[in-house]
């Protein structure tokens, strides 16, 4: 999987995670110096970027769907990218986030946001996105192609699985990672 | 009821496993064949020492090719038989089975007492499970705390039966059983009483390390601490037959 320059074009973004997926990915430490050699990263909170490139070979998606903006954004990334790979365990199954599932969303906001705060409780309501009512894998909302689960994935997980792709092969993630690794 | 026969029939049947042939005693059952000759057969409610119930349907296998599976902890030996353990359907199968446990309830690894030691956790990761393809059902479940050394948390449950098996088969107390259908399914201490007012409970503690996740676990834990110890269970178990 390249295009132009034979380098593959990668773009990542979190969604609702900690981002510990992505540290983990930079935990990668020495072996990103040979990877910068076969993949260009376009797209991502690692780069200064601003704008997702029409096509991409390579998206990365880390966090659950939880906003209308996680939303919006797993959508833009499947549309423009020709593999897309869930990283981490809340992409994957929702985990920590998915938490408040069993509950009301008004419920959720009203302990957050009201019961557990002394000073001046309010709702946020300008500037941030909507929460929905439940929240979803990303593959609960779009099509994903590869699922790489861990609470995070280990370096070594992420660079298996790259290399793998980068090569053309399809790697199997349950060699190397598992659901709360 | 105990599937095992209480006088042994040494009689000795062969068969084949995988291609591989195999001798047996003909009162064994194909899980027991297959562990014996370390050939992996995923499963959950099963457990040497306890009584069969079948229930999981994890170790599921493929019998002289025909089209019904059959669950390989509660189907005896027999002479000539040829057993398949893990063709492409059965691989299938046992994906969706782990699958559905984990859309059920609420599995969040990464927050568990039993997280690395898990054998939901485990199975998953041997049966090829890296997402689950149905919608979580996202119900929330009871945690009992209220026995002083143990606690039971129902969202983590699978509804193996071991608790309610060791606890009567081999502590002999039964404070463990079963209520309500389908998804209202639960396990319960003394007619649904909370644990730690149960009466007959002994606080043995065999419930908790027979427990294959981190549904029954031990008070003051935290992620990833909840490690079991099952040795027991298969000593115990054999003296009480030898008696």
């Amino acid at each position: 999987m390249s295009s132009g320059n034979n380098k593959v074009t990668v773009a990542t973004t979190w969604l609702d995670g900690c981002s510990g997926c992505h540290m983990s990915f930079l935990d990668m430490d020495e072996r990103l110096v040979d990877l910068a050699a076969q993949i260009d990263i376009v797209y991502s909170p690692f780069v200064d970027a601003k704008t997702l490139p029409e096509q991409v070979d390579l998206g990365i998606l880390e966090g659950s769907v939880s906003s209308d903006e996680d939303l919006h954004k797993a959508r833009e990334f499947r549309a423009r990218c020709k593999v897309l790979l869930s990283l981490g365990d809340c992409a994957v199954n929702g985990n920590v986030p998915a938490m408040r599932n069993p509950f009301k969303l008004d419920a959720v906001i009203e302990r957050a946001y009201r019961e557990n705060v002394d000073l001046n409780p309010q709702i946020p309501t300008e500037g941030v996105p909507r929460l929905l009512a439940t929240v979803r894998p990303v593959h609960g909302v779009v099509d994903v192609d590869i699922f790489v689960p861990g609470c995070p994935p280990q370096a070594d997980a992420i660079h298996y699985v790259l290399t793998e792709l980068i090569a053309g092969r399809t790697p199997d993630p349950s060699q190397v990672t598992r659901f709360g690794a | 009821m105990p599937i095992r026969a209480q006088q042994p029939d040494v009689s000795v049947v062969t068969l084949t496993i995988d291609g591989q042939d195999l001798s047996a005693r003909a009162d064994e059952t194909i899980i027991e064949v297959c562990r014996e000759n370390k050939i992996p057969i995923p499963s959950l409610c099963w457990m040497d020492g306890l009584s069969v119930v079948g229930a999981c349907r994890l170790c599921v296998v493929e019998v002289d090719g025909g089209p019904r599976l059959q669950a390989a902890c509660a189907t005896r030996v027999r002479e000539g038989m040829s057993v398949q353990t893990n063709t492409d359907k059965l691989q299938r199968y046992r994906r969706t089975l782990v699958e559905l446990l984990f859309a059920e309830r609420n599995h969040v690894c990464a927050v568990c007492v039993s997280n690395g030691h898990c054998e939901l956790q485990w199975l998953a990761q041997t049966c090829g499970v890296d997402h689950v393809r149905m919608p979580y059902r996202n119900t929330g479940y009871n945690v009992d705390s209220s026995h002083e050394m143990f606690r039971i948390d129902h969202n983590r449950c699978v509804l193996c039966t071991r608790c309610v098996r060791v606890c009567d088969e081999i502590e002999g107390a039964h404070t463990w059983d079963v209520m309500g259908r389908g998804s209202g399914c639960q396990v319960v201490t003394d007619l649904a009483k909370p644990w730690g007012e149960s009466d007959s409970c002994t606080s043995c503690g065999k419930c908790v390390q027979v427990c294959p996740t981190g549904a029954l676990v031990k008070q003051g834990t935290s992620v990833g601490e909840m490690v079991k110890d099952q040795q027991f269970l298969s000593i115990l178990a054999r003296r009480r037959s030898s008696r």
